[in-house]
């Protein structure tokens, strides 16, 4: 998703900056042969059909600019017409149809040739490949009204044919290009287009499953491009549901969805009765009947579907909960309703005797029906499917399910509890995810919390945190819930703690949540006594900790809980309060001073202050231009040295002042870099004094790739300027080099690399985009010259501020880097060391966080976590849990290593690529490559001790 | 006509013996041979005297077919196979053909060694019997011979267990043995396709349940044992050896691995050992979890699961032992039950159905001081019930008639009184009919089998040109020659049967007079009746000849005038045989007379 926005972005500003002369200026630097004649006389070499089919293959690995796509396709045309080798032809027609993807080639030359051969061809596979080939010219010319007619008119003339093949390709035809609005063609050539819908809608009824599909996919295209389907198509898609192949079962869903959202009003009769119901609801019956479809694939897309029905009645709805269950013909009680029925009437036990569930009221025989048209059971059913996927597809439905609808989220609740307990870690997990997005809408009862507490000790470290996060916003009703949750969690405190902080976390909002529920247990919990002093717990016991997290946060609002504390209580308040602030929250304890209570509230009216004083400090920077550069400068460095103050203060500002910061230190940089003496300096005369040039223009470079990479919410403007800004470092550099190197030769390379550049993402000033021509044909020397001028003239260009911008950071948990004792191991072998670390605003992570390993002896290691070791715990926040492996060579005595975390950045990877590369086998390779890291955490120093090998 | 007739030896309106006779298209087929657990004498084997008189088995059986190794569905195989005599090939899957022997020798052993019983199959008749068995993959299509071809469908319930599809020709029946369609924690849930046989017969035995989510017991049979073995006491789980004491191996042992519990489990060996051996060799048969993981690790291979020793059931603190047999009627079961009875801390879980009389069903209904060897026991353990069962509910069996569209259904292995609800739901709802014959009743139905006729290619081509748009699943009018040769058909062109079976063509001409009334002269009476023509048949090519006669497509009308009567004028009308429709239509039509010329 993050390399499609990229791509986006790009390809939007170069919308806007491209002029079309470049093109053409472009156009004399090629000088390499044409492909065309070389296709031509490798042709014309072939003898056999798989020799040809060998040169087309060859030729097909590499691209062809924009400018000689006619020619080869003339080429290929040609030699079309003269094949009789079907193989041969298809491969000619895949190719035209992958030619014809070419950016900035206009195809349409090319479409009267293809029509022209589909209409001789005999084969039915070249035939389908050549539909193939209409269809890529009809979408890359979306505006063309009359060559998508004709395209249509194509298609349709063709569905008669008898291979299934052709059949599929004509209706994806009709799907891609029918048109769209039957008013914009009229008359007779509105003919064909009329009745797109109705001609597809015919071959739902195909011979062939594969054709079927196709016109059912061709159908859902038609949607996807904006037309409004028919509600007649509701009843043909309904039959197909019942269709004796899979994907068209799928595929038929997946419509009666699109319908139903389409038509929700919409009243349909119900077949043997004269009711009627919504449509809505009776496509929702239906989907739900296909959750226990035969095939699963069908299932998983049933399942899915669901989550999104939320206009269903909540009638419908709550059936889906509903499976009626009886023995021997009497109607039993779910051992949910039993549980349910035992904690109202205050037992709690169940299931000891044998006949507890026993049948109680004897079922109407005519009464019950065994398949239910409409929705009973359908979750009851995905939930207890065989495969896992259409579980997760069940789970992930109700959650959405549940989220717009509170009543059916207090009724789904024991069917999530349930899940708790799947035999799959992946789906325990997406139940509790999903429990905690609906919690706000829920209450839990005691038996609910029993059952979602004994999943504390599970033994994955993912489940338990999932279930942390899930208590955080839990709504418990009694305080033996609070009490019964506080136990369960300081016995998964003993049992893995490593869990601290996690726990910790937890208790604090399940104490800021139920103030009341937790303070009539305060005596119990601290262990006070009525008449004697107890003893004084140990500080440092973290379960103890725990409960006076749990505790100050429940008394954060509830001021007479303070009474409670005995002594030694607000002892412990004072020191936690110092060393675990985030955990525990300033009190208005009696008799003490608020120290930290004047500055919590005086934190919110001075937010817009400050968001003024930003706004102020950057506008003053605005009058740079006219200042001399003296002043220039200070006015910079005041600038900086607040905004970092500022940053430091107001978290939630400090991205945005950080990134400005940056941008005018880079800013402060070049002015310096400016006014050094080399400017006056004949070049020859001037030699070695360049350095502080050379280190500004590199130091530029590293700031912008920071910003360009480091901060989330970055927007196209502020893109831009970012190159303009590195654009102008490079020529910065180049100009330093030119100045302190001789000899044209490097200086040649370099001039061609950076026009290279200029080309390359066109954002620099408009002022050199006008000496382009000139830059072109001009001299290293003279590019230097011009450089010169142009750099010393660039004006300072504001940067517009964007809405919401985050500063990556990353912090290293573990390894905390605390530790004197050495993790020791033979040198030679390979030591694991987990690290835990919390990243925070990093997109993709996946593929840009690595962690460095630096040794003593200044060798770096770089090392890929697996995507796997990721973990998203909440939107904008990543948890990285893995293990790195360390090995040296021996040391005499134990040492320090760095570890830190890197974010790697390709600036590359932002430039879209020609379709004809996606096409061919070549390209992932460009994705993955690292152009640069950025360190964006503290480095921990971890001490190590690799011993000489003990024969 | 043709028909399918079935007749149930055991298992008709009964639970047990399950054994049923199948004759298709000519063939006969014997599904299931198994024994009865309620009776001790002649009646636990289905009456095979019913097949023949006198006379071998093999004569008049062309295959027999088991469903799993359970022993009311082939615990009568040695005794039909050796005793009766029976040669044929017996068609099971690999599982149960693994498993079933030990269940055979172990049932031999019970009725010999422990009650003594004389004339009873022996070892070596197991072996032989084994020997004719013929194991099949699923959805591996096995001919049997050139006509009966059989193919298995998965259908969970145990390891192995599977349902039979027997085809003959077009006709086919499907056997569905004992099936479970929602999934457990070993196995998956029932699959068929869309086979669309002429009969099902399915098992019935919860006709009348629709049964509660298995997570819920799952989660309270999970929870009362951790509850018992954290408060540091002992549990009992009384089970059979094969089958769902697999699933609650698996059940315990997968959370003892995630909640990280150290509480030893312990197994008593017999049967065990060797059956969950086949267990792990049979991964394909098991449920996603396991399959996908087992490449890590054997699911069956239990970690925390270890044998059982006699002495270990006075170790002090707390355990988990599963112990045969199933309802605490003798064995180690019962003589843990009877150390550990007597601490309240320990606690019984009973995991399935207790036949009355046994002490299992005796703690279940509440008694509390039981006689056991002259002594009286207290029991002060906690007595807890589950149901672990893997029949498929009403719903599920509903669901699966569903899948396979038969157009009959034959219900087997249930009671009498529960199938009749079922059955008149499955008719209702379904509209499907439903039989449950009792045992020895055969139950016939007629069936209307398709006959395959090959077409040539050249003929289908020209008519599929003819026609407009293929129609799927739509009858269509097609012209040709039938010819039956040696017991095939194929359909071919007129022209081609001709040449084949060398005759000369003869050219059959239909021709009609149609006296019309008009004065005007023939050639205008000609055009007349063109332009009528022409308005009227649009889809067809009329044409009106310089002779003065007009063509419809191939029929020639032409008109002349009697001498007798100037007023009328008389339509000749002929046509091939080849064109009836149209001439027939065209003289019906014009007999309605022209209509009135505008001028």
């Amino acid at each position: 998703m993050a390399a499609h926005l990229k791509k986006r972005v790009y390809e939007e500003f170069t919308k806007v900056v491209q002029p079309q002369e470049e093109i053409a200026t472009k156009k004399l630097r090629l000088t390499k042969p044409s492909k065309s004649a070389a296709l031509h006389i490798d042709l014309c070499k072939a003898t056999s059909p798989a020799d040809a089919l060998q040169y087309l293959l060859q030729f097909a690995r590499k691209p062809v600019e924009a400018e000689s796509v006619e020619g080869v396709v003339r080429i290929l045309l040609e030699h079309y017409y003269k094949e009789n080798d079907p193989s041969v032809r298809l491969k000619i027609a895949s190719l035209l149809g992958l030619l014809s993807k070419t950016a900035g080639f206009s195809p349409d030359c090319i479409m009267d040739d293809a029509i022209n051969i589909l209409q001789n061809e005999k084969s039915h596979q070249v035939l389908a490949q050549l539909l193939d080939t209409l269809l890529a010219i009809g979408t890359k010319l979306p505006e063309n009204q009359a060559i998508q007619m004709r395209l249509v008119d194509v298609a349709c003339k063709h569905l008669t044919d008898t291979s299934h093949g052709v059949r599929n390709k004509c209706l994806q035809l009709l799907g891609n290009l029918g048109s769209l609005e039957k008013s914009v063609t009229k008359d007779a050539e509105g003919l064909a287009a009329r009745d797109v819908q109705k001609i597809i809608g015919d071959y739902f009824s195909d011979q062939d499953p594969r054709v079927r599909t196709a016109a059912i996919k061709a159908m859902l295209q038609l949607h996807e491009r904006g037309l409004k389907l028919h509600q007649t198509i509701y009843n043909q898609a309904c039959k197909l549901l019942s269709d004796d192949y899979e994907q068209v079962r799928s595929a038929a869903v997946q419509l009666i969805w699109v319908v139903s959202q389409l038509y929700p009003e919409s009243i349909v009769p119900i077949p043997s009765s004269n009711e009627e119901i919504r449509l809505v609801d009776d496509a929702f019956g239906k989907i739900c009947h296909m959750v226990s479809d035969g095939s699963w694939v069908v299932r998983v897309q049933a399942a899915k579907l669901l989550g999104s029905m939320e206009q269903v009645s909540s009638h419908f709805l709550e059936q889906t909960l509903d499976k009626k269950l009886m023995s021997d013909l009497r109607r039993k009680r779910t051992a949910h309703e039993r549980a349910k029925e035992l904690y109202s009437s205050g037992e709690f036990s169940s299931g000891r005797k044998w006949g507890d569930d026993a049948p109680k009221e004897e079922v109407d025989t005519g009464a019950v029906n065994l398949i239910e048209s409409g929705a009973c059971g359908a979750f009851v059913h995905g939930l207890e499917d065989e495969m896992y996927e259409v579980r997760i597809a069940a789970v992930e439905a109700l959650c959405m399910l549940a989220q717009s609808s509170p009543s059916f989220a207090e009724k789904c609740l024991d069917f999530l509890v349930d899940m708790f307990n799947d035999e799959i870690e992946e789906v325990r997990l997406q139940s509790i995810h999903t429990m905690r997005k609906i919690s706000n809408n829920i209450t839990l009862r005691e038996d609910q919390l029993d059952t979602v507490l004994a999943v504390l000790e599970d033994s994955s470290r993912d489940i338990r945190e999932a279930l942390h996060e899930l208590l955080c916003c839990t709504n418990v009703s009694t305080k033996e819930g609070i009490h019964l949750a506080l136990v369960e969690l300081l016995k998964n405190l003993t049992k893995y703690p490593t869990d601290r902080d996690s726990i910790w976390k937890c208790l604090k909002f399940l104490g800021s949540r139920h103030p009341t529920l937790v303070l009539p247990l305060v005596p119990e919990l601290l262990s006070t006594h009525p008449f004697f002093d107890t003893a004084e717990p140990d500080m440092d016991d973290p379960a103890y900790i725990a409960v006076l997290v749990l505790i100050f946060n429940a008394a954060k609002t509830c001021p007479t809980m303070p009474a409670l504390f005995s002594d030694h209580t607000f002892r412990h308040y004072a020191y936690l309060r110092d060393s675990l602030s985030h955990l525990v929250p300033a009190l208005r304890l009696p008799g003490r001073k608020l120290v930290s209570s004047a500055v919590s509230p005086s934190i919110i009216p001075q937010e817009d202050p400050s968001q003024q004083f930003l706004q102020q400090s950057l506008e003053r920077v605005y009058s740079l231009q006219h200042l001399d550069p003296q002043g220039a400068q200070e006015l910079l460095e005041f600038t900086i040295r607040d905004l970092q103050r500022l940053g430091e203060l107001q978290s939630e500002l400090a991205g945005v002042a950080d990134f400005s910061a940056t941008y005018l230190r880079c800013q402060l940089l070049l002015i310096k870099a400016l006014q050094e003496k080399l400017w006056n300096v004949a070049a020859p005369l001037y030699l070695k004094q360049s350095d502080l040039a050379s280190a500004a223009a590199k130091q530029i470079m590293e700031e912008t790739y920071k910003m360009e990479f480091m901060y989330s919410g970055v927007e196209n403007k502020q893109v831009v300027i970012i190159h303009h800004m590195r654009l102008q470092a490079k020529a910065l550099q180049l100009i330093v080099t030119a100045r302190t190197t001789r000899g044209l030769d490097p200086l040649f390379g370099m001039c061609e690399k950076f026009l290279q550049e200029v080309d390359f993402f066109q954002s620099f000033v408009d002022k050199l985009l006008d000496l382009m021509p000139r830059l072109m044909t001009s001299k290293p020397a003279e590019v230097v010259k011009i450089l010169q001028t142009m750099l010393r003239q660039s004006a300072f260009l504001h940067l517009p501020l964007p809405e919401q911008i985050h500063k990556a950071s990353a912090t290293i948990i573990e390894p905390a880097g605390e530790s004197d004792n050495p993790l020791r191991f033979t040198s030679g072998l390979v030591v694991a060391l987990d690290v835990d670390a919390t990243l925070e605003h990093v997109q993709d992570p996946q593929n840009t966080v690595k962690v460095q390993v630096l040794y003593p002896d200044g060798q770096a290691q770089m090392i890929h976590p697996k995507p796997a070791d990721f973990r998203n715990p909440g939107p904008g926040r990543h948890r990285l849990i893995t293990q790195v492996y360390l090995s040296h060579t021996a040391w005499t005595e134990a040492c320090q290593v760095e570890v830190r975390l890197l974010l790697a950045y390709n600036s590359s990877a932002r430039i879209p690529k020609c379709p004809w590369m996606e096409g061919g086998e070549m390209s992932p390779q460009v994705e993955t490559s690292i152009e640069g890291t950025i360190p964006f955490s503290k480095p921990v120093k971890v001490y190590i001790m690799p011993k000489p090998a003990r024969r | 006509m043709p028909e399918i007739r079935v007749t149930p030896l055991g298992a008709g309106q009964d639970v047990g013996r399950s054994c049923i006779l199948v004759s298709i298209a000519g063939k006969n087929v014997m599904l299931d041979c198994g024994m009865h657990m309620g009776f001790n004498d002649d009646r636990r084997f289905p009456d095979f005297s019913y097949i023949t008189q006198n006379g071998r088995l093999t004569d008049f059986l062309d295959c027999v077919i088991i469903s799993h190794f359970h022993l009311d569905h082939c615990g009568a195989l040695p005794y039909f196979s050796e005793m009766v005599g029976y040669d044929g090939p017996i068609y099971m899957t690999h599982p149960t053909q693994a498993i079933c022997p030990i269940l055979l020798e172990d049932y031999r052993k019970i009725a010999v060694d422990k009650k003594g019983e004389a004339n009873f199959f022996t070892s070596q008749m197991i072996k032989d019997c084994m020997k004719k068995v013929v194991a099949v993959h699923l959805h591996q299509t096995v001919q049997v011979d050139d006509e009966l071809e059989i193919k298995a469908y998965y259908a969970g319930h145990v390891l192995g267990a599977a349902m039979f599809q027997i085809k003959v020709g077009s006709e086919s029946v499907v056997y569905t043995g004992d099936y479970n369609m929602t999934p457990d924690r070993h196995l998956g849930a029932a699959w068929i396709d869309k086979c669309r046989p002429n009969l099902l017969i399915t098992e019935s035995t919860y006709a009348t349940t629709i049964r509660d989510s298995k997570r819920c017991r799952e989660r309270d049979f999970l929870k009362k044992v951790h509850e018992t073995v954290e408060r540091g006491g002992k549990v009992l789980i009384p089970v059979f050896a094969l089958g769902r004491a697999q699933e609650l191996c698996i059940l315990l042992e997968t959370f003892w691995e995630r909640m990280n519990l150290k509480v030893p489990i312990y197994f008593s060996t017999g049967l065990t050992e060797k059956a969950n051996h086949y267990y792990k060799l049979f991964i394909p048969w098991t449920n996603q979890k396991i399959r996908k993981t087992f490449v890590q690790r054997n699911m069956f291979e239990f970690k925390h699961i270890k044998a059982f020793d006699r002495a270990f059931a006075d170790n002090p603190g707390p355990m988990v032992v599963f112990a045969t047999p199933g309802m605490l009627h003798a064995g180690q079961s019962l003589q843990i039950f009877r150390k550990w009875a007597g601490n309240e801390k320990n606690m019984v879980i009973m995991p399935g159905y207790c036949v009355q009389g046994t002490v299992g069903h005796k703690i279940l209904s509440g008694q509390r001081k039981l006689e056991m060897e002259g002594r009286q026991l207290e029991v002060k353990m906690q007595v807890e019930y589950m149901s672990f069962s893997a029949h498929a509910d009403a719903k599920g069996i509903m669901q699966l008639v569903g899948q396979a569209e038969p157009e009959s259904v034959l219900l087997v292995h249930g009671e009498a009184k529960k199938m009749e609800f079922l059955k008149q739901k499955i008719e209702q709802e379904l509209r499907v009919n439903c039989y449950m014959p009792a045992n020895g009743e055969t139950v016939t139905l007629p069936t209307s089998p398709s006959i395959p006729v090959g077409i040539s290619l050249g003929l289908l081509k020209r008519e599929m040109a003819q026609g407009l748009l293929p129609e799927a699943k739509k009858p269509r009018l097609l012209h040709g020659t039938l010819i039956m040769k040696d017991s095939n058909f194929r359909l071919v062109s007129s022209e081609q049967a001709l040449k084949e079976l060398g005759l000369a063509e003869h050219q059959l001409r239909f021709t009609c007079r149609v006296h019309l009334h008009d004065t005007r002269k023939e050639q205008e009476t000609a055009l007349r009746v063109y332009s009528h023509l022409k308005s009227v048949l649009k889809d067809h090519c009329v044409q009106h000849l310089p002779d003065g006669s007009v063509t419809v497509e191939s029929v020639l009308l032409q008109a002349a005038a009697p001498s007798e009567d100037p007023g009328t004028k008389v339509l000749l009308v002929s046509w091939t045989y080849q064109d009836e429709e149209l001439g027939s239509f065209l003289t019906s039509l014009l007999k309605k007379g022209l209509p009135q010329a505008p001028s």
